[in-house]
């Protein structure tokens, strides 16, 4: 089941569109990465998922239902651009804040209180916020977008600003979320993450989608079928065993070892290369080279701008 | 609803919790209550009594300069050069020396010789008595008769009552200056009121959108029920400190009144204040004649001619109205620019309708019913500090009704035009925004 589908969305500012027929289908209990380059319509996407803006035109279905204002209490957004009132003490503010999100003030208490002990912030609920490191206050701004317990939790570059040990933090609560039955809708451009821990992605570039799927599905679809074989014996030797199954790429040799880049001809196998040059050679390693998410977004991308005639537009 | 009300309880408490707050509304009453009472304290404390050694040489004036309580008069003997060597012997404040020639001629060359700078009031009164004494005495000299003239005087010193009629034939009593005073105070605190907290929700917009949490909020709450909250809620921070004002003030006025002017009587006290609402200049020529009683049950009268009620009713209303009016604006500006540098090109338009308004109270005051009082009095924008001034003059109740339907009906068009402006504004970064910009602004679907 899909917790939220997007159909045909169009979003137009007075001089450029931002979103131009965008569909996509966020399956429940996943991690969907949302990706594409800056200005691509990403956060013209979620906001108008976080019913801040409007689309022009197409709609939005949470859970099957046409999405509406009662819906906001089932979403949590962590913006890219984090910020918190300055002035304000840290415990009143998150109270404040959940309580926009429909909570009573007693259950948000006792919510808050349990994961400012999780966090280790408990000592900080009567500071003011600008007393607060950046970290602190990154943390505090995760806590205020996770405790009403949303089934959609859409996070913005959500590790951006953590150093590496509470980066890791998010990640595991991510992925603990994740566990409990929230989808995480995630935007951002460190693809390291995104093979880390998306299930799914879409990938948006010049107010389109230009590639949706599940995270599996894509780089299959993507495979180079090119596979890298190491061995030793006569590079010759081994160039003719190829027979038709496969094309020598680039190719090294390192005092015995030879290392091989190998383009399978359509219709061949990685078998029917392997057996063929099973008899001419002696195999250290033989594997097939699968692209990164990060080549396939650069890829995609490119070929994206290649084709566009349209400038690239920077919100 | 609710959402709203949170919002609307957070702006509050914000701001009543903040120092500046609390600190304001302590100072506010005890200046207030200073500029009230401190002339009056001052004026009626017992200068020390000052002593003045007349060198009378033409013995017209010795021995017959009227005394005032703090002032006295001494007619030693002496020369001016003598007088002038003793005089830092002496206890004396100063040296009045009149010329022998007096009257003829010598009455410009009178001298005044002090040590430290006399009262003006001591001054006044010398001038007056010798002036008075001095065209006595050259009545009396062209033989005319002095009593004659004092009969003259009294009897041709006339006095006007100013009466309104009404249809009924019922009298009532106008008092202009009472008018104009109370008009123009509530006019001056429409006019602060609407500054001082249209600039609070233009902060407090900006800081929204500076610090980013304007985004967390929006995707809870509509940006209309954000901009709306925070302008409910500043407007009550501004009723509860004016509410706090008028208590405070209150209790110390009748606290101070009751200490440190317990000596002066009421009647005094009145007279004053007449005095500084009314910015009437004493006439010297009557002081003489003891006008207090009448002054003072003319002045209480005249309050009682004033329907206060109704006036007071219409001040909230244009309080409020002209504030939320004005407000809205304000709004849109702190959500349509990045940092305050940038919010004069669009404060100018909007605060020269209220200066405009508080300038031409002047004029409104001097004819109150006339074309360009009623037509700025029906405008929204200036209706607030106008209609104001106009009331306690007695305008007629479909103007007042016509001109508050107005204003409703400015505060619910800049409030349309400000929340889609708002919202746009809000969630724009990093680009300077020009007015064509505003105008797009306000056809976006939201």
């Amino acid at each position: 089941m899909n917790i939220l589908s997007a159909k045909n969305i169009v979003k137009k500012y007075a001089t450029h569109t931002a979103l131009d027929d965008v569909s996509l289908d966020i399956p429940a209990q996943s991690i969907f990465g949302l990706l594409g380059p800056n200005g691509a319509g990403k956060t013209s996407l979620i906001r108008i998922i976080n019913q801040i803006t409007g689309p022009d035109s197409g709609e939005i279905f949470f859970e099957n239902e046409k999405l509406s204002a009662k819906h906001v209490e089932q979403i949590g957004y962590l913006p890219e651009e984090r910020g918190l009132y300055k002035k304000m003490e840290v415990g009143e503010q998150a109270l404040y804040l959940a309580q926009l999100k429909g909570m009573k003030k007693a259950e948000a208490k006792k919510k808050l209180k349990y994961w400012f002990e999780k966090f280790e912030i408990d000592a900080w609920w009567n500071k003011k916020v600008e007393e607060l490191s950046k970290g602190m206050q990154q943390k505090v701004q995760f806590i205020v977008t996770v405790m009403h317990e949303p089934k959609l939790l859409i996070l913005d570059e959500p590790f951006s600003g953590f150093d590496p040990i509470n980066a890791n933090l998010i990640k595991n609560e991510i992925l603990n979320l994740k566990a409990q039955g929230s989808t995480i809708l995630f935007s951002t451009h460190n693809m390291g993450s995104v093979e880390e821990l998306c299930d799914y992605i879409a990938l948006i570039n010049r107010s389109k989608k230009i590639v949706d799927g599940s995270v599996k599905d894509i780089r299959k679809e993507n495979k180079s079928n090119v596979i890298e074989i190491e061995f030793t014996g006569n590079m010759m030797g081994f160039t003719n065993s190829l027979w038709t199954y496969g094309k020598l790429g680039e190719h090294s040799v390192e005092g015995e070892i030879c290392k091989a880049q190998i383009q399978l001809t359509p219709g061949s196998t990685s078998n029917q290369l392997l057996s063929s040059v099973l008899p001419a050679v002696e195999i250290h390693s033989f594997k097939e080279l699968v692209p990164s998410m990060n080549d396939i977004f650069i890829k995609k991308v490119s070929e994206g701008n290649a084709l566009g005639t349209q400038s690239n537009f920077t919100e | 609803m609710n959402k709203i009300l949170l919002i609307i309880k957070r702006e509050y408490l914000s701001r009543v919790k903040k120092k500046s707050f609390i600190l304001m509304t302590i100072l506010g009453p005890i200046l207030m209550v200073g500029i009230m009472i401190v002339p009056i304290w001052l004026s009626t404390q017992k200068s020390e009594k000052q002593k003045i050694e007349v060198i009378d040489e033409s013995f017209l004036f010795t021995g017959l300069i009227p005394e005032k309580d703090n002032v006295h008069f001494d007619y030693p003997p002496i020369t001016k050069q003598q007088a002038r060597d003793g005089f830092f012997a002496t206890d004396y404040d100063a040296i009045l020396w009149i010329p022998h020639n007096v009257l003829n001629g010598g009455q410009s060359g009178i001298e005044l010789l002090f040590k430290k700078q006399l009262s003006n009031s001591t001054q006044q009164h010398i001038e007056y008595s010798l002036n008075k004494m001095l065209y006595e005495v050259m009545l009396a000299k062209n033989n005319v008769n002095v009593n004659f003239i004092k009969d003259a005087k009294e009897k041709s010193t006339i006095k006007m009552f100013t009466k309104q009629l009404d249809e009924v034939g019922n009298e009532k009593n106008t008092n202009t200056g009472l008018y104009m005073g109370i008009g123009l105070v509530a006019a001056i605190m429409i006019y602060f009121f609407i500054f001082m907290y249209g600039v609070q929700v233009m902060r407090g917009v900006m800081e929204e959108k500076t610090s980013r949490i304007v985004e967390v909020i929006l995707s809870s709450v509509k940006p209309f029920q954000l901009m709306m909250g925070k302008i409910v809620g500043v407007a009550l921070v501004g009723l509860t400190q004016f509410l706090l004002w008028v208590i405070l003030s209150t209790t110390l006025y009748s606290f101070a009144s009751a200490t440190i002017l317990k000596d002066i009587e009421m009647k005094q006290i009145q007279q004053k204040e007449e005095v500084i609402t009314i910015g009437a200049n004493l006439d010297w020529e009557k002081m003489g004649k003891n006008p207090e009683e009448n002054e003072i049950s003319k002045l209480l009268n005249d309050f009682k001619s004033v329907d206060m009620v109704s006036i007071t009713l219409c001040f909230l209303f244009y309080f409020l109205a002209g504030y939320l009016m004005y407000s809205a604006l304000f709004a849109a500006i702190g959500a349509a620019v990045d940092s305050e540098a940038d919010t004069n090109q669009f404060m100018l338009p909007i605060t020269i309708p209220l200066i405009f308004s508080f300038g031409i109270a002047q004029t409104v005051m001097q004819d109150p019913q006339g074309s360009l009082a009623v037509w700025f009095s029906m405008i929204p924008l200036t209706s607030p500090v106008v209609m104001m001034v106009r009331l306690p003059f007695g305008v007629p109740p479909w103007e007042v009704a016509l001109s508050m339907a107005f204003l409703v009906l400015g505060f619910l068009f800049t409030t349309w035009l400000a929340a889609r402006i708002y919202r746009t504004g809000i969630l724009m970064y990093g680009k300077k925004v020009t007015w064509k910009e505003l105008g797009k602004w306000l056809f976006y679907k939201g």
